[in-house]
């Protein structure tokens, strides 16, 4: 652990990343402490600009505070980011680890459908999918998870099929192990880093997927999120332009600094990589 | 074999295996269409105010919706083999209909964004790859870095505030300005400048990919022993980057604007529907807020078959400008 603190620290901005995401994670943990009153709630004046009327980011046409929304709408973001993710990647090594192992049939169906995944157009297969099943969390965790985990399945597929003839795993068949210990405690912690990366990954697209379909109007009418505020605001922006200005900053910020730390990870990880850089 | 010949197999195997894709993606279609709560007669009920059980079960005899699935699912297969892509119960026309009316403006975006995210794209991973470790390179690196990580969406609105509310420069929204009556070049003149700010927005995210790709393919190239031999002939720097290496570096960022097409579909419905430009995307949009599920189950089985004939085109592109490729 410390090692890898070491070697994660060399990257200077995957640091900075992870402060910012911290920030992050902090503000949706305290959110219902700073701003213990329902975000939707008419907090004051209407089209208040920031700093006036009591709002640090000004309010919205119905005198919602911005800065509470922004607040609420990060625990939306990375709930929605981190369920999406753990979905996805569990399928995606499922199926992608038997595949690998078993070739054959299972593989020929996997990889053929992964190629689908690749060909029609995710996020309208999102949009598709959240409309169908109407709106809430679960859905948009579906939905994110169901055009993101053939991206996985292929990756664990090509770790399992280089690792499946290795001398170490032979040795494992020789010793009498079964296939499905062989597969969970020898051939998936040998390729746990590329899954770790890519989930990181996954996590800032399974954002801006969410940000994405809660501006369009598919997001959970109950919750609070950025893209919702950044929706509800468009028809303001002659008006008041920081209703979406600032959510949308605050899904910039966490996507960057979600994507900094995947990458630091990667560096950290992958240590044929550094060697090349 | 000659070698025309060769290539005319080739692209005819190409072909054959985008068949079980295309029957894939129909079949989806289908069971999309019938997870969603309801059927067709539900909503012309529901429009209708009030129906009997009697004349909705004759109207789902009529439309066959009272046969087994796979009867269902063999007569929907023959409808959109014959292009009948159903009836958008909204706009009362058939969707067919509706979507190649929205066509073109969708094209006419996404060609020009993948023009202008190529284009630029090269140049900046170029600039990137050549300036190593500069300045240069750490300032290209950082705005592909944070334009990946921006919502289009956002991007889109914070232009309309700049350029079009503030400043003036660009129109807010639409294709055209209608009420003008612009005819010939006046016309082409307006729909260009209608159509700035949403391809800058939609190729902003692409701009990123190309960008980071370019300078990984030159760095890539740029280590090959070709160039150590071109270095060895005494060629200049700029001769070896330009001439030897571009062309190389160029080819997988050929492939990846074909595989990119799909993502710039989901990125147009944001765009379009930020800009109210009057394509495909906000078509879909509309769809969306009508619950018009029939249409937007079109769009996505258009865009999907469209996808698929890029993806075609740009493999037979590919193997005219890389001889290796297989073609046997």
């Amino acid at each position: 652990m410390r090692n890898f603190w070491k070697l994660y620290r060399r990257n200077r901005s995957a640091v900075a990343g992870i402060i910012i995401l911290g920030m992050v994670v902090l503000m949706a943990a305290t959110a219902h402490l700073i701003y213990p009153d329902d975000p939707f709630r008419l907090a004051g004046a209407s089209m208040q600009p920031p700093g006036e009327g009591g709002f640090l980011l000004g309010s919205d046409s119905l005198g919602r505070d911005v800065a509470a929304g922004i607040a609420h709408g990060a625990k939306t973001s990375l709930l929605i980011g981190l369920l999406a993710t753990i979905v996805a990647v569990g399928f995606g090594t499922i199926m992608g680890g038997l595949a690998g192992y078993y070739g054959g049939r299972i593989d020929d169906l996997l990889m053929r459908t992964t190629e689908m995944f690749q060909t029609i157009p995710s996020f309208v297969f999102a949009i598709l999918l959240v409309a169908i099943m109407k709106p809430s969390i679960e859905s948009i965790v579906i939905a994110i998870a169901v055009v993101s985990w053939p991206a996985v399945a292929r990756l664990v597929r090509g770790e399992f099929l280089s690792l499946k003839n290795r001398e170490f795993v032979q040795a494992c068949h020789t010793l009498g192990m079964g296939d499905a210990q062989i597969m969970l405690r020898e051939i998936l912690p040998n390729c746990l880093s590329p899954i770790i990366v890519i989930g990181s990954l996954m996590v800032a697209t399974a954002i801006l997927i969410e940000s994405g379909l809660a501006f369009l109007g598919l997001g959970d009418p109950n919750i609070m999120s950025w893209g919702f505020q950044i929706g509800a605001g468009r028809t303001l922006l002659r008006s008041a332009w920081w209703v979406c200005t600032f959510p949308g900053v605050a899904i910039l910020v966490t996507v960057l600094a979600i994507n900094l730390v995947g990458e630091g990870l990667n560096d950290a990880l992958n240590p044929r990589l550094r060697e090349r850089q | 074999m000659s070698h025309s010949t060769k290539r005319l197999r080739y692209v005819l195997k190409r072909l054959l295996q985008a068949v079980p894709i295309v029957f894939a993606i129909i079949i989806v279609n289908f069971f999309l269409l019938h997870m969603a709560e309801g059927d067709a007669v539900d909503v012309l009920a529901g429009e209708a105010g009030s129906a009997t059980p009697e004349y909705m079960a004759e109207l789902r005899k009529k439309f066959g919706l009272d046969q087994p699935l796979p009867v269902q699912l063999a007569v929907y297969l023959k409808n959109v083999l014959t292009f009948d892509l159903g009836y958008s119960f909204r706009h009362e026309m058939p969707v067919l209909d509706l979507v190649l009316d929205r066509f073109f403006p969708t094209l006419l975006l996404m060609v020009s964004t993948i023009v202008l995210a190529v284009g630029v794209g090269i140049i900046l991973g170029l600039l990137a790859a050549t300036g190593l470790n500069t300045w240069r390179d750490t300032l290209i690196s950082v705005f592909a870095l944070v334009t990946y990580a921006t919502p289009l969406f956002w991007v889109g609105l914070m232009f309309i505030v700049v350029f079009a509310l503030n400043l003036g420069w660009f129109p807010t929204s639409g294709m055209e300005n209608i009420a003008a009556f612009y005819e010939g070049w006046d016309r082409v003149w307006d729909i260009a400048h209608h159509l700035v700010l949403p391809t800058i927005t939609l190729s902003l995210f692409y701009l990123a990919l190309y960008t980071r790709l370019m300078r990984a393919s030159m760095l890539e190239q740029a280590g090959m022993d070709y160039v150590t031999t071109a270095r060895a002939k005494g060629l200049t720097e700029r001769r070896i980057m330009f001439v030897h290496v571009l062309r190389n570096a160029l080819l997988p960022v050929v492939t990846m604007a074909g595989v990119q097409v799909g993502a710039l579909i989901g990125g147009s419905v944001i765009v379009e529907s930020v800009f109210a430009w009057p394509g495909l995307g906000m078509l879909a949009f509309e769809a969306l807020f009508a619950r018009d599920l029939n249409l937007l189950l079109g769009i996505f089985l258009l865009s999907a078959l469209l996808v698929v004939g890029v993806n075609l085109v740009v493999d037979i592109i590919y193997s005219w400008l890389d001889p290796r490729i297989e073609v046997g």
